[in-house]
């Protein structure tokens, strides 16, 4: 098996003091490398952690983010809870959906709350969170993944700051908005 | 309103960095409180009154006393597998200031004794595990976490473990079962996690934001901390208020203020011309309240008063354009996608509920369905090993006792339009949008 993967796996054992503590890392370690968990991704791991693969295909399945099918690799999920669904969720998973269509490369999901709902609604596009979202930030969302570039740059969370008086703007007019200074990105940044 | 403390410099640039932290007298608190006794820091923290901010609101420091003294292996985990739907405050104290909740994680470790420490954060909040760990490494370099800190004796090992997706993780057994790497199955409790927790040591279990807290207790004092809020619910909140308002957001509240001043005063309420119909006072697990009791102060008690719970502090608010039906739908189905299966009256009962509700939709129920129903929320209530059943039982309660004729009016709609349906040709209905 691949050593880098290994070592990694060996890592997150070695920070508890039972190693049986590493099967979520370990196995998101391996679905990072295989794409999915896979009966060869839980195989690897399996033998580094000395547990049965049954043991960690148990865990793997009680675990939204741990796949138990081959997926896309770039995951987009879009949360469906109830204060984005207030805000137009659902329409929203379905126009994303829609526009990746059957493209093999998005794992497209509904998903439960995501902690962000001062963005609402919202995805979470592999890890990045953006929102609040439109209709017609859809192509562009999916663009952007395509290109390898930041996803819809101007709506990450992380240029939010607390209580924005602009959230939701798109929703609920409240004036112009304003385009994040200089010094806010300089903090992202850092 | 008073002075914030936990979002004090909350979006100074490079908080998250120990240098602009430390110039914010960052981890100040930590060496006065190593210069006291472990005793003194505790009797610090039972003076504020400070209660725990993840749902269920128990005294922080009685918790801490709970643990049993002496040497033997005892741990301290922190529950950031924030999943209850409405609630996002953890997400910004973790991404915007990291340095906190270690600095609360290291001064409660030496009020409780505990060696080694663990953040449990939900596998979603790649942004702000990503923050800790780097936090956590300069925090570590400048001697601040790890042996002997600053000279006191004290040790502390801390790893920040990314969780996976499941909400059940964020209930205190079922996160300990998937810290020891397996699934997220609660425990039969008693034992408590105090006495049999993590690896069947003793643990102590507390919510971001309550760990965050501890800094500013220290540096203030804890008498001084309990003279805000009210007589049971001291201190400052940080409340996610978020749905159909203005300005969702998290907002830092002093305990007792009025709700109406949150829901309207901060975010502003409703778009224009609509009115609040419902508004879940903590997270979507509490029993839902109405527009007139806005006027209830918001502390833990005056919402246990009014049949429902601070929870978490997440209100979300419904406003009179959205059909009741969707909202306990949508409650119903989280439920059963997190019900972990293991114990038949929410498994059945979250699944149920879901059925019975589509049913509504469809056309297909009676308003003797409403009984049923409402007897299953009962049913599933205090007969379970952990609270997500009643967490789905109690909002679809409240919402069937409070919303009643909404629920009939819409049985009779929908059958009529069912009944409709049948009798006109092909394609009539194409286009229709549902309960529009």
């Amino acid at each position: 098996m691949n050593a880098e993967l290994r070592g990694e796996i060996e890592g997150h054992m070695a920070l508890y003091p039972d190693s049986r503590s590493a099967a979520l890392p370990a196995l998101e370690a391996a679905q990072r490398r295989h794409g999915w968990c896979s009966p060869e991704a839980i195989e690897e791991v399996a033998e580094v952690m000395d547990v049965t693969p049954a043991y960690l295909a148990a865990v793997a399945s009680f675990y939204d983010m741990l796949e138990t099918e081959p997926v896309g690799r770039h995951s987009v999920y879009v949360c469906t809870n109830i204060s984005c669904s207030l805000r137009g969720a659902d329409e929203l998973f379905q126009a994303v959906r829609a526009a990746a269509g059957t493209d093999p490369e998005f794992n497209v999901r509904p998903f439960e709350c995501l902690g962000a709902c001062d963005i609402a609604p919202m995805a979470s596009v592999d890890g990045v969170y953006v929102g609040p979202l439109s209709i017609e930030d859809v192509p562009r969302l999916l663009d952007d993944v395509r290109a390898d570039r930041p996803v819809l740059a101007e709506k990450q969370l992380s240029r939010r700051r607390v209580a924005d008086p602009n959230a939701n703007s798109r929703e609920f007019p409240e004036g112009p908005v304003e385009t994040p200074s200089a010094s806010d990105t300089a903090a992202d940044a850092a | 309103m008073t002075e914030a403390l936990l979002f004090k410099d909350i979006d100074e640039p490079g908080l998250n960095t120990l240098e602009v932290y430390a110039k914010r007298g960052g981890y100040e608190s930590l060496r006065k409180a190593l210069a006291t006794t472990p005793e003194e820091v505790l009797a610090q923290l039972e003076a504020s009154g400070l209660r725990g901010r993840g749902g269920a609101g128990f005294a922080m420091g009685k918790k801490v006393s709970f643990l049993p003294k002496g040497t033997i292996d005892k741990y301290l985990v922190s529950n950031a597998d924030e999943s209850e739907p409405g609630t996002f405050k953890d997400r910004e104290l973790m991404q915007k200031s990291p340095h906190t909740l270690i600095e609360g994680i290291v001064i409660a470790s030496y009020a409780a004794g505990t060696s080694r420490s663990f953040i449990y954060i939900r596998g979603e909040y790649v942004q702000q595990a990503d923050k800790l760990d780097a936090a956590l490494a300069e925090a570590r370099g400048a001697g601040y976490v790890g042996e002997d800190i600053l000279g006191s004796g004290h040790s502390l090992s801390l790893v920040v473990h990314r969780g996976a997706g499941a909400y059940i993780c964020g209930e205190e057994t079922g996160l300990l079962d998937s810290l020891e790497g397996k699934r997220g199955n609660p425990r039969l409790k008693p034992p408590f996690p105090a006495n049999q927790g993590l690896y069947q040591g003793p643990t102590l279990i507390n919510n971001v934001e309550t760990l965050a807290t501890v800094p500013t207790i220290i540096a203030m004092g804890g008498q001084e901390y309990a003279k805000l809020g009210t007589d049971t619910s001291k201190g400052t909140k940080l409340v996610s208020v978020s749905g159909q308002v203005l300005r969702p957001g998290n907002y830092e509240i002093e305990l007792g203020i009025p709700s109406r001043e949150i829901v309207y005063g901060l975010a502003g309420g409703p778009q224009e011309g609509r009115e609040v119909k419902c508004w879940f006072p903590g997270g979507s697990s509490s029993p839902v309240l109405e527009k007139e009791d806005l006027d209830l102060p918001y502390d833990f008690d005056s919402m246990a008063k009014a049949g429902s719970m601070l929870g978490s502090g997440a209100i979300i608010v419904v406003d009179d354009s959205t059909p009741i039906l969707d909202v306990a739908l949508k409650v119903a189905k989280f439920y059963r996608h997190e019900s972990c299966g293991k114990c038949t009256p929410c498994r059945e009962g979250t699944n149920w509920t879901v059925k019975m509700l589509e049913r509504i939709d469809e056309g297909t129920a009676t308003p003797m369905d409403i009984e049923i129903m409402a007897s299953v929320q009962e049913h599933i209530i205090g007969n379970c090993l952990c609270v997500l059943g009643d967490a789905m039982a109690m909002p679809i309660g409240s919402l069937i006792a409070k919303f009643r004729d909404e629920f009939e009016e819409h049985i009779e709609h929908a059958r009529a339009r069912k009944d409709l349906r049948a009798g006109a040709p092909e394609g009539a209905f194409a286009g229709e949008v549902a309960h529009a």
